[in-house]
């Protein structure tokens, strides 16, 4: 499932938009808007040239990987849109603690807006952009990345916020990766850049999800100008088109700074007489049909317009909404035991046992 | 005394007018052609309504606008002011620099320089900067003798906007009282990037406004009246003509939502479906309180994205003069040449026109209607898409009426699954423009509170702002009420977080 890249292309401002047409289907209801980080991309693009797409295997083994993300208050973000400089200020700080200069800047999520930001990220930086992220999806914990389930640890974590503060972290684990970077972000008005578990090339292979940027720009490709844009959609994905139906309820609240709710979706067509409820944490998370799991985190699940096939956010969900909702399979790195451990139904309090969407009849 | 009202509403097609008595009874109307000015054709529809009562024009008292003109100068890139685009934020925000993604050309035709100055808040109201007043002042004095209005949008000065008002201080000192100044504050809420565009959008509408104040204003004159002048708002109320000089943009948008408002007066009806049909497509929309029930949506405005708040609008390609071939009803429509191509106009092609008459909805046109196979399947055909649109738009409640108007209103068959009793008010066809004479004006205010402390006063303070605003637009002080309150709560900050939209309405003063 992990399509194999062609050495080294660059992405040019038309690939900015199906990019984050992409990376809003890989976002699973999460990951935050990818409008303005569109706008941020294509500018930078267009302002300090297209951007390399490179492969794990085009670095030496010594070559330091860059995985960068915004966190914080999608809300916030969106309002308090981050500094052109605070990539520069994270990539001189990681050369300084590293002695080395990193060689490319990876997206530490590619569902979502974080999919989408470091290709600008990335031009700013005169870097190239390494075809991979760390989730294959978009999560809400800095520790549900797949650096930490393939057991490295985060060395060393770097935040720069708007106004240029950096902090360096040296957490004893992914927990506490997250508990500080969490303090930090609040202290810096709720957004920041991070950089996160940076690693080397030598020990990225298996602790990371390859080939992510350009399955979200074929993504896009491939919904544009389609004349069924759901089939070219769910074809190109793999996925399982679970329903197609309407949104009849909606519940919502937001407790421990996560939205927390659920969808009842109800057939239309052919699916009349099937409802489904998906139950969400920013993310959509689990489906279930009378009592039965159709799909479940960590493989992916997202709603669609069913006629324009463009994902459409938890928070853009309504009532009465024309969607169908997708599901496919995860990378196999979330299906080991720690991947399910880390990012399982479990995880999120669901008291479930995972199985693999294609296995459920 | 008996006061009477004048409402005009601009549509694509046509400019409707009537006049209203203090009853809201209809006494004259008229349609006339929308002109390629726009001003030409309100002047004439004008002119017949007031031409109808005679000798009572002098009883005219207030005269509501709703009009295409904002819309229609940022399609062109006609009669726009040249801004001054001024952001406070940095070093914040600086990744997506104002105007970011604006077409080539409306950028050229609007822009007359952008800065990015130290200012802002954070979401705690802690300052991101201190406002960089000396390099404000070197934007104004290098740039700003060319700008027709300043811009200014600080980074979330919905939450707080000393600063905002602080730089039209400087503004004023720097360029003159007589530079007009957008205040980002006043004009949207939260989401810079949209926010900045929309208040850009509306420093550059400033002359046009001017234009249409005057071309109005002129037309009463000439008939030796000066009735007070209002025009109709995106959201379904209205503002006094002062206050519409100053936030032109928010006349965008006002077509749709007079359209509700008049389906609400002339039914009777405040919690309602209300379907306007044309002779090329319906547009749903719901009444919610007699107000348009807003979508959630950004608005797109001539290529720019901003977060108005526009009436939620679902729009299906069904009307009057919907083609009826080969099983299918529409898309194409014969549009305006319907008095001469349909069938009961003794033209070759078969509409939905043609179906309902032979269906037995309404008697219209000058032939029988002749026995052709396909008119009764088209009109099921027709009542299911209808009962379709009914059934996306009315959020899973099934017993709400639903309102028909507009010139298509008799297609709508009695019964529509999802809705409860169908109701056709007289006078529909003019409803849009019945819609601009009602008699509310209104404001509103949105903030994001933090933290559980604080958040009552907050709530109070956003309501006061909108009451306000509702005040400065023209409402009653004494009658202003809150008509709408929500709030949503925001993810990913520590403790609970809301973000809040007031808004406020009164009858005018």
């Amino acid at each position: 499932m992990i399509p194999v890249m062609e050495a080294s292309r660059l992405i040019t401002a038309d690939d900015v938009a199906p990019l984050a047409r992409g990376c809003a289907v890989l976002g699973t209801g999460g990951g935050g808007d990818v409008a303005s980080g569109a706008l941020a991309a294509r500018r930078a693009v267009e302002q300090y040239g297209g951007v390399p797409l490179i492969a794990l295997g085009d670095l030496s083994p010594d070559d330091v990987i860059l995985p960068l993300g915004m966190i914080g208050a999608p809300t916030v973000g969106h309002e308090m849109i981050h500094g052109d400089d605070q990539p520069a200020l994270i990539l001189r700080e990681v050369e300084r603690l590293l002695g080395r200069r990193p060689a490319a800047v990876m997206s530490s999520e590619i569902g979502g807006s974080n999919g989408v930001h470091p290709v600008g990220w990335a031009a700013r930086l005169g870097l190239p952009l390494l075809d991979a992220d760390a989730m294959g999806r978009a999560f809400p914990e800095v520790q549900m990345v797949s650096m930490h389930v393939a057991g490295l640890a985060p060395t060393v974590i770097v935040l720069a916020d708007v106004v240029g503060n950096v902090t360096a972290v040296r957490p004893v684990d992914g927990a506490w990766a997250e508990r500080i970077a969490r303090a930090v972000c609040v202290a810096a008005g709720s957004s920041a850049l991070m950089a996160d578990y940076i690693l080397r090339a030598a020990e990225a292979r298996g602790a990371l999800i390859e080939g992510t940027v350009s399955r979200a720009i074929a993504l896009g490709r491939a919904v544009d100008g389609a004349a069924d844009p759901l089939g070219a959609l769910t074809a190109e994905l793999g996925a399982r088109n679970l329903l197609n139906g309407k949104i009849t309820d909606l519940r919502r609240e937001t407790t421990g700074g996560f939205a927390r709710g659920a969808a009842v979706v109800t057939g239309v067509g052919g699916d009349r007489g099937r409802i489904i409820t998906l139950e969400i944490q920013n993310e959509n998370l689990v489906a279930v049909e009378d009592g039965r799991v159709l799909a479940m985190v960590p493989d992916l699940i997202t709603v669609v317009d069913t006629q324009t096939a463009s994902a459409v956010q938890t928070e853009g969900l309504r009532y009465g909404q024309r969607i169908s909702v997708l599901a496919w399979p995860c990378d196999p790195l979330w299906r080991t035991p720690r991947g399910i451990e880390v990012a399982g139904p479990r995880a999120f309090g669901y008291d479930l046992d995972y199985v693999p969407v294609e296995d459920i009849p | 005394m008996t006061a009477l009202r004048v409402g005009v509403d601009v549509g694509g097609t046509n400019t409707d007018a009537v006049v209203l008595d203090a009853a809201d009874r209809v006494l004259a109307r008229a349609k006339r052609p929308t002109s390629p000015d726009v001003t030409a054709g309100l002047r004439a529809a004008l002119d017949a309504v007031l031409g109808e009562i005679g000798g009572r024009a002098d009883e005219v008292t207030r005269v509501m606008l709703g009009t295409t003109h904002a819309t229609n100068a940022i399609l062109e890139r006609r009669s726009l002011g040249r801004v001054a685009v001024l952001r406070l934020g940095a070093p914040a925000t600086t990744a997506i620099p104002p105007l970011t993604g604006w077409p080539a050309d409306l950028r050229r035709a609007v822009s007359a320089g952008e800065a990015v100055v130290g200012g802002g808040h954070f979401v705690d109201g802690r300052p991101i900067a201190p406002l960089d007043r000396a390099a404000i002042r070197r934007f104004l004095t290098e740039g700003g003798r060319e700008a027709d209005a300043v811009a200014v949008t600080g980074v979330f000065s919905p939450a707080g906007a000393d600063q905002e008002r602080e730089v039209a201080e400087i503004v004023r000192t720097e360029l003159g009282a007589a530079v007009p100044i957008s205040l980002s504050h006043e004009i949207g809420s939260l989401g810079l990037v949209e926010r900045e565009n929309a208040t850009v959008l509306n420093a550059a509408l400033y002359g046009v406004a001017r234009d249409v104040t005057r071309a109005l204003t002129d037309a009463l004159a000439g008939r030796g009246l000066a009735p007070q002048t209002y025009f109709a708002q995106n959201d379904g109320t209205l503002m006094a003509v002062d206050h519409a000089a100053r936030y032109p943009v928010l006349t965008i948008g006002s077509g749709p939502a007079n359209s509700l408002r008049g389906a609400a007066l002339l039914s009777g009806v405040s919690d309602a479906i209300v379907a306007d049909v044309g002779g090329t497509s319906t547009d749903f929309g719901v009444l919610a309180g007699g107000f348009p029930r807003e979508s959630a949506a950004p608005a797109e405005i001539g290529g720019v994205t901003t977060n108005f708040r526009m009436p939620d609008i679902l729009a299906i390609a069904l009307g009057g003069g919907s083609v009826v071939a080969g099983g299918a009803v529409g898309p194409r429509s014969v549009g305006y040449r319907i008095t001469r191509e349909a069938l009961v106009f003794g033209g070759r092609t078969a509409t939905l026109t043609d179906a309902a008459v032979a269906a037995g909805r309404g008697r219209v046109g000058t032939h029988p209607v002749p026995d052709l196979d396909g008119l009764a399947a088209a009109v099921r055909l027709a009542d299911e898409m209808v009962a379709d649109a009914v059934d996306r738009v009315s959020l899973g409640r099934g017993d709400r009426p639903l309102v028909a108007v507009g010139g298509g209103a008799f297609l709508l068959p009695d019964t529509i699954p999802g809705a409860g009793e169908v109701v056709r008010p007289p006078d529909a066809d003019v409803a849009n423009a019945v819609g601009a004479a009602i008699a509310l004006a209104g404001g509103r205010s949105g903030t994001i509170v933090a933290g559980r402390t604080g958040r009552d006063a907050a709530v109070e303070r956003a309501k006061r702002e909108a009451a306000d605003r509702a005040v400065a637009a023209g409402a009653d002080p004494a009658a202003v009420e809150i008509v709408e309150l929500s709030e949503v709560p925001l993810s990913y900050l520590e403790g609970p977080a809301v973000r809040v939209h007031v808004k406020a309405a009164g009858p005018l003063k």
